[in-house]
């Protein structure tokens, strides 16, 4: 994948291949400017790639994306701040012409994020990890079969991160869908994760594969334990002399 | 030091409306007073400066004529109003969508933008008559710009992870237009909406300068050359007013369609 760019064309990412199983959860781990969000994007067919071949469940992803095949979590809620939350989370429908139907698919998913009763309120008024539950209800609200999220817990405080993690793995759970998550921090990934992929700085390729070996449903003691201290290490090892050129 | 210590208290609702209402109006109160004063105490002369209780009974008196000439005013500035800033936002839409068209027509707008409306006018009376034609056109000039300005403004204001979003969910055109743009730049438009209330009654008052029987325009030149200072004053206040009306008519729209907290305010 090339970028061209005024300082002349950037490589983003060269060689990365990965296969991702239904119902895996999938992180990709690496510095900034590694290229893991621009994967992310061709993926999601928001980005073209200038070469490489992306299939979802057989269909190329612009087919899939039309399908309403994928759901995005972006790192900022990226929610309409003119829309409560309802509305929020019916705006997927609403394009695809259903609302009307969704509406209590859309409570539901409210209810499993944990914002029974702040249908009515708008985005000003919720906190940051409030927002990214609704931001994740709206990217649920279409059942897809992929959800794409981007550093979704970036921007949060490292204890409603946690709380997050932990949300994100029973709705997971509860929705049975794959999920590929983007993220630079190794605890968060390995914590989550059946599959950790590292990949190396500008051009993004694959360093390393790892299995998490920890058995589910995970509970945040598992961070306590020698098994979670020894794949945060292989990852840090790997991200070691990874630091993207400026 | 505890939070509540630091944050400021919600000030109680009597306190508000000493705040928000009778302080204002004690400001202007005591300028009205201060002006009387001096007028008494220097023995100004009526036909140079009326004093402010002078003016009131003028506008008592004249209030007559002064109505007959008020509707005339106000149609032209409303009308160049709606006709300017619905110019201005088709335009700005028609941009935002082709950056060509904006290319080849952005130059011409910022023209327009540089004649002097008091230049122009005569121009508009030559070419359009003597009727309300050249005064709506003219305040019509005068909304148009700032409008067009902040309406692309707010049109291309979108944050890009929404515009992602919206590719994601596979949204046409007209989608991204009417649930994404169009919010989002309603509060940069309201704001240029606010300047233009007042630059229309401007507008329509400086067209009737150049030619007209009727208006508040016609009236400020009658009462200049005869002498009537009193009426002139008291016209000059009846304006001001019609543009405070009009401001507050779209404050209050702006008030029924803009109620979340832009993230980014429009300056």
């Amino acid at each position: 994948m090339t970028f061209s760019t005024s300082g002349g064309p950037v490589q983003a990412l060269a060689g990365a291949s990965l296969t991702i199983a239904p119902r895996e959860f999938v992180s990709l781990l690496g510095p900034s400017g590694c290229g893991k969000s621009t994967l992310l994007r061709l993926v999601a067919d928001i980005l073209a790639p200038t070469e490489g071949r992306i299939s979802v469940g057989g269909e190329a992803p612009v087919v899939a994306r039309r399908r309403r095949v994928f759901g995005f979590v972006f790192q900022d809620s990226t929610l309409l701040p003119w829309r409560s939350t309802l509305q929020n989370v019916l705006l997927p429908l609403e394009i695809g012409g259903n609302a009307r139907r969704g509406r209590a698919d859309a409570l539901e998913l409210l209810e499993l994020v944990g914002l029974r009763g702040f249908e009515a309120a708008y985005p000003w008024q919720l906190s940051g990890g409030m927002r990214q539950r609704v931001a994740i209800a709206r990217a649920l609200v279409t059942r897809p079969q992929v959800l794409l999220m981007d550093e979704p817990f970036g921007a949060l405080d490292e204890i409603t991160r946690e709380h997050m993690n932990q949300e994100l793995l029973r709705i997971w759970e509860a929705t049975g869908t794959t999920i590929l998550f983007v993220t630079h921090s190794s605890p968060e990934a390995v914590f989550l994760s059946d599959r950790v992929l590292v990949l190396g700085a500008r051009p993004g390729r694959v360093k390393l594969e790892l299995s998490i070996a920890l058995p589910r449903p995970r509970d945040p003691a598992v961070k306590e334990t020698v098994e979670f201290a020894r794949h945060t290490a292989a990852l840090r090892r790997a991200l070691a002399g990874e630091v993207a050129p400026k | 030091m505890t939070a509540a210590a630091v944050a400021p208290a919600a000030p109680r609702p009597s306190r508000r409306i000493v705040r928000r209402c009778v302080l204002p109006a004690a400001g202007i109160l005591a300028l009205l007073l201060a002006w009387e004063a001096y007028t008494r105490a220097f023995k100004v002369p009526d036909y140079l400066v009326p004093a402010p209780s002078l003016i009131a009974r003028t506008l008592v008196e004249e209030w007559p004529t002064i109505r007959r000439n008020v509707g005339r005013t106000l149609v032209e500035a409303v009308g160049g109003f709606v006709l300017g800033n619905g110019f201005a936002v088709l335009l700005a839409i028609w941009f935002v969508h082709s950056p060509g068209v904006q290319r080849v027509l952005y130059p011409v707008a910022v023209a327009i933008r540089t004649v002097p409306i008091i230049a122009i006018a005569p121009i508009l009376v030559l070419l359009l008559g003597n009727g309300y034609a050249p005064k709506v056109v003219i305040a019509a000039l005068i909304s148009f710009f700032p409008t067009l300005v902040n309406m692309v403004r707010g049109l291309q204001a979108v944050e890009p992870s929404a515009l992602e979003l919206m590719r994601v969910l596979s949204a046409n055109r007209r989608q991204i237009f009417f649930k994404l743009r169009l919010p989002s730049s309603l509060p940069f438009l309201f704001s240029a909406l606010k300047i233009a209330t007042a630059s229309s009654v401007i507008g329509a008052i400086v067209a009737e300068w150049v030619g007209s029987d009727t208006g508040l325009g016609y009236l400020i030149i009658v009462a200049t050359f005869e002498f009537r200072t009193g009426l002139l004053y008291a016209t000059t206040a009846v304006g001001s007013f019609l543009a405070l009306g009009f401001f507050l008519a779209v404050v209050l729209m702006e008030k029924a369609l803009v109620r979340w907290k832009p993230e980014t305010p429009p300056p």
